[in-house]
Order: C-alpha cells, then structure tokens, then sequence
C-alpha cells in the first residue's frame, strides 16, 4: 500500500491543481451557462440556431481544434487574451487560469444541456401565477424558475466537474504541461507514460482521479435527492 | 368597485367581442366551455394581450390599445386562483401564502395572514408541502395565497372545475364567506349553474365570444334560453329567502320568501340569515287547484305569465308568485290538459327533496355599500 500513498511533490501538486482547476470552471461556467441556458429554452430569435451550434461546437470538435483556437483568441497576442491582460491583469496563456477556461469551454455544452433541459421542464403556469402576485419576471426567476431548476443546475455543474477533472486535449494544446502550474491530472498521467518507469506513477494517478470522480458522481446523487425529496417531485 | 371591459381578442380562428361592466360583488363569467370566458379573466389579468380594446378596474386603466397602455400582471394588483391551484412544488404551504406579501407595498397590505389561515380553515397544513395537499385543499390554499397579496380584484378561473362533487361542497362554503366577508370584489369563472345560482350576485352570460346577456343573477337565472342545452335541466328560478324556523323534530328549515314559505332540508344557518335557493324548472310540478292528498310540502300560489317552447316534448312556465318568479318544465300535453294560458291562476308545487345541498346556499346579506 505504501507505494500508492507515496506521491511525489509534483505528483500532489496535479491532484491539487486538476482539483482546483475543476472547481474554478464549474464555478466560473455556471453565471453564463445560465444565461445561456434559459436564452436557449425561452427565446425566440434570429440566430438561435447558430448559437447553439456555437455552444455545441467544443463537443463536436477534436479537443485539440478547441484548443488551439483557444490559443488563437486568449493567448498573449490573441485580441481577447491581449485585452484581458491590458485591462484586468487577467493572463491565460501557460497558466492554470487557461487550464481553467479551457476546461470550462470543453464542459459547457454539458452543463448548458442540463440546465436547459430543466428549464423546459419548469411549468410556465406557475410562472405565471407567481407574476399575478406581484413579482416582477426578475424576481420570478429567481424565486420560481431557478429554485425548480436545481436538480438541473446540479446535474450540470457535475458533468462540468468530470469532464474538468478529464480535460487534456484542449488544455495540453492551449496551456502546455508546465508541472506545477498547468499539470493536470491527465497531463501528468501522459507524461508518466511517456517515461521509461513511470507505470508506478501512473497508475497511483489513475487509482486519485478514479476517486475524485466516484467521489463528486456520489456526492450530485446524495444532493440530487436531497433537493428532489425538499421539492416533492415524486 | 365597477369592472369594465370592452375588448376584441382573435385566438387562431376564435375570437372574442365583449364588453361588459359589472359593480358587483361576485360577478360570475357563466357559458359553455370554449364561450371566451378564461380568455375574458386571463385579460383582466394581464396574462394575455389584447389585440385591441380597454379594460379598467375600480377607475384605473389596466389596458387601453388605442393609448397603447398596458400594466403587467405583476403591477395589476389582480388576485387570480386558477383550475389548477398552481402553488409553487418546492415552498411549504406557508411560505406560498407568504409569497405575494413581499411584493404588496406596506401601505396597501390589508389582508392578515391570521385572518385568511382562520377564513379558510387551512391552520393544519401550513407545514406541509403542496404535493401532500388534496385537489380541495390545494384550491383553499391557492384562495389564501391569492387573498394574502391584498389584491383589488380578484378572479376565480372554474375553481372548483377539476374537484369531485364531495370537495366543491366542501369549497363552496369558503368562497361564500370569501364574498360575505372581504370586501374585495370577485370575478368568477364558471360553466355551472350550480355555482352561479349559488355564489353569484351578478352574471354575464358568454356564448361564442359575445356577452349574451348581462345583470343581476336573479334575472339572468330565469333566462332558460341562454344556458347551454347540457345545463338546461339545471335551470331555475332563484329566490332569495331568509331562516324562519328550524323545524328539528321533521329535519326541516322552512325560509320565508316573496314567493311563500318553502321547506327545505335541515340547514345550520341561524334564524333570519339570508338564504338562497334555486328552484329547478324540472323539480316544479303545476295544479290548477290546491292540491289536497299530496306529499309535497312547497305549495305556491302564482300567475302564469310567460309560456315558452322548450326541448323537445316540454314548455317552460313561468309564475309570478307574489313578485318572485318561479320557472317550470311541463309536457306540451300536461299544458293542454290542463289548458294553462296566460294570466291563469295556479299552484307551484315542489318537493322539499329536490332541494340539496348544490341549490342550497347562503345568501348575499343586504348591502350596505352597494
């Protein structure tokens, strides 16, 4: 057993980091996701076709297309990159910030689906009695339609966490393998692989990621029901 | 407060005129379905649009096509209880109550959540959640939730439309004090005659979209040709009476009308508390002479004074009975039999059995604002 609890540094460092970087995208992806979401299953416009092709795209494209374009566009000289950086002191390029974005773009689609799902679902009637109370359609949201959306909500930021905890195309394309800064926990599994000696390694990682991800599926369905059995959907 | 609306609405190839302005206390929106009449309630409400037309409530202008005013739903003030209660899934009984108090300026909050809870008799279930609610109890919690929000008006949309006989009768009682006991004026939808007879001090009756006819519910009830052929058997008279005595030892109350005295089933109601009853055209019997040897208690002397052709092999008869109308259904034959004709002196004749609990209501109490 020794072996297996035996990390190195660096080897810490990639679960600590593959952790956080699958926090901060699910975190960052739920505002916008959102939003998207609920323009996606209430709107009616022009373009809404294109949209969700834009949104779905990172599903559809080989992972490294996604990140490459990623660097194209946020790198240091790409034009939202450059502007980030000039004006909010934000810089994604070989940081584990564009760990982070390039995982929460691959995710998006996920979470943006369930949301959307859930939304459809909500019962636009009740919506309705809610307005002839007195709230206006913000207060209506936020009391009514995203309360009836968490199970929703929950479900999406859980597959935005697994596909996270998973991301290596885009994110070696975009961010490279930088130990202890852009190392994620598939990266360094990869590098271990391409070592003579590295299968100790690499499986000791794989056994950590096999655990983070049992972890969060058990810890959405305990809070999937806890939400399902406060609502009484039955 | 005096309700106006005078607006023209197109849904796919349905398309409803009307206009109508009604100061009563409970106004009923009565016809057939698909007459326009949720249609009617969902505009008062804001919940719809129309395509052109006015509506204003108490003197303030809710929609104006041509000004091109219109308030949304959320600044009407308009209390709604739909068919379907519609109480949020994921609050407890309580906190949906509580919901629209938060959007009702301090100033305006007249309802007391105490007062409704008692109004109601939904005390027991404040702590659960709605999925554990019957169809009956859901509608009285949706009644309070809508009252909670001290609205200026408030519509009723076939709130009892989706209950079973045992649950209506079990509402029923609710919305009467709702309309005896709050000032708040009520416009009710409803295809049933049952209810209108009952709870209505006023009724516009809708036929395709159009106002048919419009006033005080004693008038329009007596209006055989304007319910629809599947309520026509539950048309009928209605008259306004008041407790006389209780009359324990038979099981009976007998009430004092215009009409005459009429002996119902016992009622709980206190002595001189007004009543009313619906007299159904088809529980009516007619005699020439005072019946002697007869079973039936209700015996009213009144004078023919309309005769109308009715549904297939009947005539509807109607009595001025001292002032109050009283409607019959006889055969064609019994008619000329009986060589009834216009301004004949005759005897109304109902069982006390035919009067139940769905005919049987209080009445309205005198106004006293009008």
């Amino acid at each position: 057993m020794n072996w297996l609890l035996d990390l190195a540094p660096d080897e810490w460092n990639a679960v600590r980091l593959s952790i956080k970087v699958a926090t901060v995208a699910m975190i960052a992806s739920l505002p916008p996701g959102i939003l998207i979401a609920l323009v996606l299953a209430r709107g009616q416009f022009w373009g809404k076709t294109l949209l969700n092709g834009l949104v779905h795209l990172p599903l559809i494209l080989p992972p490294v297309v996604t990140g490459y374009l990623l660097l194209l566009t946020f790198g240091k000289r790409g034009p939202a990159g450059a502007f980030l950086a000039e004006h909010f002191g934000i810089v994604f390029s070989f940081r584990w910030t564009g760990a982070a974005l390039a995982c929460g773009v691959m995710g998006f689609p996920l979470m943006v689906r369930a949301i959307r799902l859930s939304i459809e679902a909500v019962d636009r009637k009740i919506e309705a009695a809610a307005g002839t109370l007195g709230a206006n359609p913000l207060w209506v949201f936020g009391t009514i339609t995203l309360p009836l959306t968490l199970p929703g909500l929950i479900a999406g930021a859980i597959l935005s966490f697994a596909k996270a905890m998973g991301e290596f195309g885009a994110t070696i394309t975009f961010v490279s393998n930088i130990p202890n800064e852009t190392q994620t926990l598939p990266s360094a599994i990869y590098t271990f692989t391409q070592v003579p000696g590295g299968d100790a390694g690499a499986l000791r990682l794989t056994l950590i990621s096999i655990v983070i991800s049992m972890a969060a599926l058990v810890a959405s369905e305990v809070l999937a029901r806890r939400v399902g059995r406060r609502m009484d959907i039955e | 407060m005096t309700v106006q609306v005078d607006i023209s609405h197109r849904l796919g190839n349905f398309a409803v005129n009307a206009r109508f302005e009604s100061a009563g206390r409970l106004t009923a929106l009565f016809g057939p379905s698909g007459s326009g009449k949720t249609t009617l309630i969902n505009l008062i409400a804001g919940l719809i649009r129309p395509d052109k037309g006015r509506i204003a409530a108490g003197g303030r202008v809710l929609v104006d096509s041509d000004a091109g005013l219109f308030v949304p739903k959320h600044k009407r003030r308009i209390g709604m209880v739909f068919q379907d209660a519609r109480l949020f899934p994921h609050m407890s009984v309580a906190s949906n109550l509580r919901y629209g108090r938060w959007f009702t300026p301090a100033a305006e909050r007249y309802a007391d959540i105490n007062g409704v809870v008692e109004l109601l008799g939904i005390g027991h279930l404040l702590d659960r959640r709605p999925a554990k609610l019957s169809g009956g109890e859901k509608q009285r919690v949706a009644i309070g939730r809508a009252l909670l929000a001290s609205p200026k008006l408030l519509l009723m949309d076939e709130p009892l439309a989706s209950l079973d006989e045992a649950r209506k009768a079990e509402i029923l009682p609710y919305i009467e004090r709702l309309r005896d006991e709050t000032k708040i004026p009520i416009v009710y939808v409803s295809h049933s005659i049952a209810e209108v007879a009952r709870l209505a001090s006023d009724v516009v009756v809708l036929m395709q979209g159009k106002v048919a006819a419009s006033g005080p519910t004693g008038a329009i009830m007596q209006r055989l040709d304007l319910l629809p052929a599947e309520e026509r058997g539950e048309g009928g008279a209605v008259l306004d009476a008041a407790v006389l005595r209780h009359d324990e030892a038979f099981g009976m109350t007998v009430l004092g009308s215009l009409a005459g005295e009429i002996r119902v089933p016992l009622l709980a109601t206190p002595l001189g508390a007004p009543v009313r009853v619906r007299i159904r055209a088809r529980d009516v019997m007619i005699a020439t002479e005072h019946p002697v040897g007869l079973s039936a208690l209700n015996i009213l002397p009144g004078t023919i004074v309309a005769i109308e052709p009715g549904e297939g092999p009947t005539v509807e008869i109607g009595l001025d009975c001292n002032g109050a109308t009283v409607l019959a259904r006889i055969t064609e034959q019994s008619r000329q039999t009986l060589r009834l004709r216009l301004g004949r002196k005759v005897f109304a004749v109902v069982k006390t059995v035919s009067f139940d609990r769905a005919n049987t209501g209080a009445g309205l109490p005198a106004e006293a604002d009008g």
